[in-house]
């Protein structure tokens, strides 16, 4: 094979979201609560991947700029953490646990039959763009296992006979609980 | 087992056990306000005299721990570490969920007595619900003057936040999540200094369990020579046990650490029983750091102090997960080293080659792949990683080494019976084609 030479004329703009000035505005909105600017990275993060849907290119660059740290700072934490997405991931994702109280209980079947259902393996994400797939250590309800997670909302207890049932159901991510106004992090700024 | 009456969890179950309304009619914020009456170094006083051990897994006493900071600091901070994620542990999301007022209670407690300007409740990523139900709390409780200046008119003033996590079960150690709350990966710091002297921000810091500050009022409220009361000496006060697996009654429960894991299992008060008439064949008893014991092991205690005498790294969290007759010790173990290999860090070497390697052999195993050298490894390896040979920055490698030195040691001869009944040409044929 020839040399491959990286094309920037022909190559496709990278895009990914910038970050809205209403969502800059919440970011900021966390400058008090902690005396240096890059504390508020991981809630940044999370806010960004909540309106984003995940932690792009562009919306790094721009939040470094705005906590005044590099890029490749933001990267660096980005690269740890599981639950950041450097690629757009599905509307809703799927976690299924996987730990020992689990596992015991039959989580392997549920991871399967999830896979089978979505027609996906792990950490990927349909076509249609609506479910991703992802295994999940320990998720702190052993005593229901097996567990799955449909993004805030905790299913206990699964079979893999109910797995197709959950996933068809349209609310099987709605969380009905009082949430507060005041320090909201998970609510969305833009569409 | 004595008599026990119930502390720590006495509001789960009540309607509306979530609002400030109904904690305060139970008694609530009482532990708070008698604090603030008095000085801080009166409120460590007691809770040092209770002995009052770390809920979270080292068992370090809180009080002491407060001690360290240095008298002349001028910032201190609070960290709250709800960062539960050791399996199979859930006592912190029942505390969170069910009562989230006697945790913000006790954060109060801790902060005026440490002086904290700032609490951070440091929550893992995956307790959504318990999220929401915690700042609703902490708005009612801030609205209520339980937060904020001046608290209660006592001129103390202390902010609280919750900071939530991203997945990273190293970020429950107390460097880590302070690394992780400055924003940055969760990798454990180098100790000495220790959190106490140069924390978070470089500030001196206070790191404590949900559990341990949840049994603040209460230490407040009744006294030290009431805590010392309930328990055994040395392992003193309420605790939460966590059962799962094949019991009949998986849960939270509250009693004095004075009973066996054998109790934990059958008593009705606990467990209930193995479920479908299986027989206990395993026993993770305080989370999978700890190690494991086997079904002649049960009478251990669940204190402080018993673990050790059974070759277990300690009390924990304790947290059992039973593992019935039925169960292929291989499923165990391999799921164990790959917990830990997904887990560790990157940091110190030996932890992160050692658990890989090791779940690469276990998993080997478990596919009836295995070999015998395989083992051997599994049971060398742990004996060279951890804190306890003095090799690695943080506690992580001492978990991975207890859980898979123990099973491989208490479960030598199951093991190397599936090892020699392997049919030698498939497994040749088989490694030829993996490798």
């Amino acid at each position: 094979m020839a040399w491959k030479a990286i094309d920037r004329v022909n190559a496709p703009a990278e895009e990914s979201p910038s970050l809205s000035e209403p969502l800059k505005e919440k970011i900021r909105g966390f400058f008090d609560r902690y005396p240096t600017k890059r504390a508020v990275l991981i809630p940044a993060l999370h806010m960004i991947q909540d309106d984003h849907g995940y932690v792009g290119w562009k919306a790094m660059e721009e939040v470094a700029e705005l906590l005044e740290i590099t890029a490749s700072d933001v990267f660096d934490t980005v690269s740890f953490y599981s639950h950041f997405w450097t690629h757009p991931k599905g509307e809703k994702v799927v976690m299924a646990c996987r730990s020992v109280s689990c596992d015991l209980l039959g989580a392997d079947r549920v991871l399967d039959e999830c896979k089978k259902v979505l027609g996906i393996g792990d950490h990927e994400t349909t076509p249609d763009g609506k479910y991703s797939l992802m295994t999940e250590e320990c998720l702190a309800a052993c005593d229901h296992g097996p567990c799955l997670m449909v993004n805030e909302k905790m299913h206990k207890c699964v079979n893999p006979a109910d797995v197709r049932k959950i996933i068809k159901d349209d609310a099987n991510d709605k969380l009905d609980m009082p949430r507060s106004s005041l320090y909201d992090g998970a609510n969305r700024t833009s569409a | 087992m004595s008599d026990y009456e119930t502390v720590l969890l006495k509001n789960v179950g009540k309607p509306n056990s979530q609002r400030l309304a109904t904690y305060v009619e139970g008694g609530g914020y009482s532990g708070a306000k008698r604090a603030l009456e008095h000085t801080p170094d009166d409120v460590i006083d007691v809770v040092k005299r209770a002995n009052l051990r770390g809920r979270g897994g080292a068992g370090f006493p809180a009080g002491v721990k407060w001690s360290f900071l240095p008298k002349d600091r001028e910032v201190t901070y609070l960290c709250v570490n709800a960062d539960e994620s050791e399996p199979p542990t859930f006592s912190n999301r029942v505390l969170m969920e069910e009562d989230p007022h006697q945790l913000l209670e006790g954060i109060l407690i801790a902060g005026y007595a440490t002086q904290a300007t700032v609490a951070y409740l440091y929550m893992r990523a995956e307790f959504a619900e318990q999220y929401h139900i915690m700042q609703v709390a902490l708005d009612e409780a801030y609205e209520a003057g339980y937060f904020g200046k001046n608290i209660l008119g006592s001129g103390y003033n202390l902010e609280c936040y919750i900071h939530r996590g991203a997945g990273a079960y190293v970020c429950g150690e107390e460097t880590g999540l302070i690394e992780s709350l400055e924003g940055k990966r969760g990798w454990p710091r180098i100790k000495p200094p220790f959190p106490a002297i140069q924390g978070a921000f470089g500030k001196p810091t206070v790191v404590n369990n949900v559990e341990t500050l949840a049994n603040l009022p209460h230490i407040v409220n009744r006294g030290a020579d009431w805590f010392l009361g309930i328990g055994p000496e040395g392992s003193s006060g309420p605790k939460l046990f966590c059962i799962s697996g094949a019991v009949n009654k998986p849960g939270c429960y509250e009693g004095a650490m004075d009973f066996s894991v054998r109790e934990l299992i059958e008593s009705d008060r606990f467990g209930g029983g193995m479920r479908d008439g299986l027989k206990v064949k395993a026993v993770m008893p305080g989370g999978i750091s700890m190690g494991i014991l086997t079904a002649d092991e049960l009478d251990m205690k669940m204190d402080f102090a018993d673990p050790a005498k059974y070759g277990l790294l300690g009390l924990g969290t304790a947290s059992a997960i039973v593992v019935d007759d039925q169960t292929d010790i291989r499923k165990v173990l391999r799921n164990v080293a790959r917990f830990f290999s997904h887990e560790s860090c990157g940091q110190c070497t030996q932890c992160r080659e050692g658990t890989s390697w090791m779940y690469k052999m276990s998993n080997r195993v478990e596919r009836g792949l295995g070999r015998m050298e395989d083992i051997e490894l599994l049971g060398e390896i742990p004996a060279k990683m951890g804190m306890m040979p003095g090799l690695s920055i943080c506690g992580l490698s001492d978990g991975a080494a207890f859980a898979i030195r123990t099973i491989v040691e208490k479960f030598r001869s199951e093991l190397e019976g599936y090892v020699r009944s392997e049919n030698d040409d498939a497994v040749r044929i088989a490694l030829e084609i993996a490798n």
